[in-house]
């Protein structure tokens, strides 16, 4: 499927090109997302804890947990799977549809190589850097919306998430980023790169690509969930 | 030199092409016509490579580039420029990007040569100044003429040409037309081109294959074809009545006959202010 690189200085300029359209095309809309996850979530969870006996630290730990196990990795790339997923799905489809590909191969480039390995190495190396940022930023949104709403003064906060801190949790949370992101990348590729017909037929395709990278962001979710978390076995 | 021995598609249940085989010569503008769905687009797919063939084979000068490996059919590829109906420009770089991508895939010269070589195919296509445009920037005209010079940049020795004056009015056609001509003879290249153009067909055709329903009807030059007798080929030519009456004009003329039976009197009572001039003039 893939193969030598015809001129590797080309291949790395498109990777590059792709780190920066998978990794700060979608910064913005990652950052905005987890602040508000975060928040919510501090809000949520100090409404359920109505016992006197639990102290207020303990929502700093939950907040801390659900969004570096679930929130950080599952729900940005679901966002993901829709910002640059159907970019890539549309990208192709419209380069399949115009001949563009076409014309690449009958230059002698293996359009495989060419268009679709920058793209899946490019989500492999910026989606986990954006699901780390999405954590750090969901937790602080957390301790932001605590603050703000009077619900936890920022010490006790700040006390709270060093409180039964697992950092196997951060490492299970880049593993599920690193399958999400071959995902995120591979599926929409080959929807776009396969596309038959015109206009019509890349909405299409890219429209399925989300859909079927999310519901496989979904099944991975549980599958590793299942295979890796302690409590789980 | 490009020869394609009887070449056979099929997808699915249905034949596209069948036992289709033809040589197309260095230098010259061999051209492919028919109708619609005649199979000509799938025949060129076939010769570049973009279609595996299901029978026969395509030589290109000699060596057999169906039995051919991966890596041996990537570098008669690198020999190979094709101008798509579409254009197929890469919409988010420049005409100068554009034109330079296969420099920059397959050379190592430095910029400033390649540079060069991008204002030099320009120049040749006549589209000064315009390096900084992007494709959607520019005409249909333009759009073409950036994808030839983009197939040149690399000094092809074949050139493959899809409809390359589909979305044209008849002028600017006549000014693509008459460019690949120039260049096919100025590079001594081995041109294909998929047209069902009947000015292009006149006007730059050494070599005329006829596809009728996936096979080879007819085969001449731009010469033989107004006095073909084939009768597939003459309802395809003459396919409006102000080119028959041109074709019987001009036997007039040459043959003090019209073909068939047609009524003289009646020919000559019509205004045909239109004669396809003689092969032998410019």
């Amino acid at each position: 499927m893939f193969s030598r690189p015809e001129n590797a200085k080309m291949y790395w300029k498109e990777l590059m090109h792709q780190c920066t359209e998978i990794g700060f095309g979608s910064l913005g809309i990652v950052a905005i997302i987890s602040v508000f996850i975060g928040a919510v979530s501090t809000i949520q969870t100090a409404y359920q804890l109505v016992s006197p006996l639990i102290p207020p630290s303990t929502i700093a730990h939950i907040v801390r947990d659900t969004v570096i196990l679930e929130f950080a990795p599952t729900l940005v790339c679901i966002v993901l799977a829709g910002v640059a997923g159907s970019r890539i799905a549309s990208e192709l489809g419209n380069m399949r549809v115009s001949e563009q590909i076409d014309a690449l191969e009958i230059m002698g480039i293996n359009t495989k190589t060419y268009l679709i390995l920058p793209k899946i190495i490019a989500a492999l190396l910026m989606i986990p850097l954006l699901v780390a940022i999405a954590m750090a930023l969901g937790i602080w949104g957390g301790r932001l919306a605590g603050v703000a709403s009077g619900i936890i003064p920022g010490s006790v906060y700040d006390k709270g998430l060093l409180e039964f801190f697992v950092p196997f949790n951060v490492i299970f949370a880049l593993i599920k980023a690193y399958v999400f992101a071959f995902i995120i990348s591979s599926v929409p590729a080959f929807y776009g790169y396969y596309v038959k017909g015109g206009a019509l037929e890349i909405g299409k395709a890219s429209t399925k690509a989300v859909v079927v990278s999310c519901i496989l962001i979904l099944i991975a979710d549980y599958i590793l969930s299942a295979m890796l978390l302690p409590s789980a076995q | 030199m490009i020869e394609v021995k009887n070449i056979k598609k099929v997808f699915g249940d249905k034949t596209i092409i069948e036992d289709v085989s033809s040589v197309m010569k260095a230098g010259q503008c061999n051209l492919i016509i028919g109708a619609s769905g005649s199979g000509k687009t799938v025949l060129m797919k076939c010769m570049v490579g973009l279609f595996e063939p299901n029978e026969g084979e395509v030589l290109y000068s000699g060596e057999s580039f169906t039995a051919m490996t991966g890596s041996d059919k990537t570098e008669i590829r690198k020999q190979i420029g094709m101008l798509f109906q579409g254009s197929a420009l890469f919409d988010s770089q420049t005409v100068e990007q554009n034109v330079m991508f296969p420099l920059n895939m397959f050379t190592k010269d430095s910029y400033k040569e390649k540079l060069r070589r991008v204002n030099e195919v320009l120049e040749r296509v006549n589209l000064v100044g315009a390096n900084k445009k992007f494709p959607s920037e520019v005409s249909g005209c333009m759009k073409k003429r950036v994808a030839l010079a983009r197939a040149i940049v690399l000094n092809p020795k074949y050139l493959f040409c899809d409809e390359p004056n589909s979305g044209l009015d008849p002028q600017t056609s006549l000014v693509i037309d008459r460019l690949i001509k120039e260049i096919t003879i100025e590079y001594n290249i081995t041109t294909v081109i998929n047209t069902h153009d009947m000015n292009s067909v006149m006007e730059i055709g050494n070599s005329i294959l006829y596809m009728y329903q996936g096979n080879k009807e007819w085969e001449g030059t731009n010469k033989e074809i107004i006095f073909s007798k084939n009768e597939r080929l003459n309802e395809f030519i003459f396919a409006s009545q102000f080119l028959q009456d041109a074709k019987d004009m001009r036997m007039l003329e040459e043959t003090g006959k019209i073909s068939g039976d047609r009524n003289m009197e009646e020919l000559l009572d019509k205004d045909a202010p239109i004669l396809i001039p003689p092969p032998n003039e410019e």
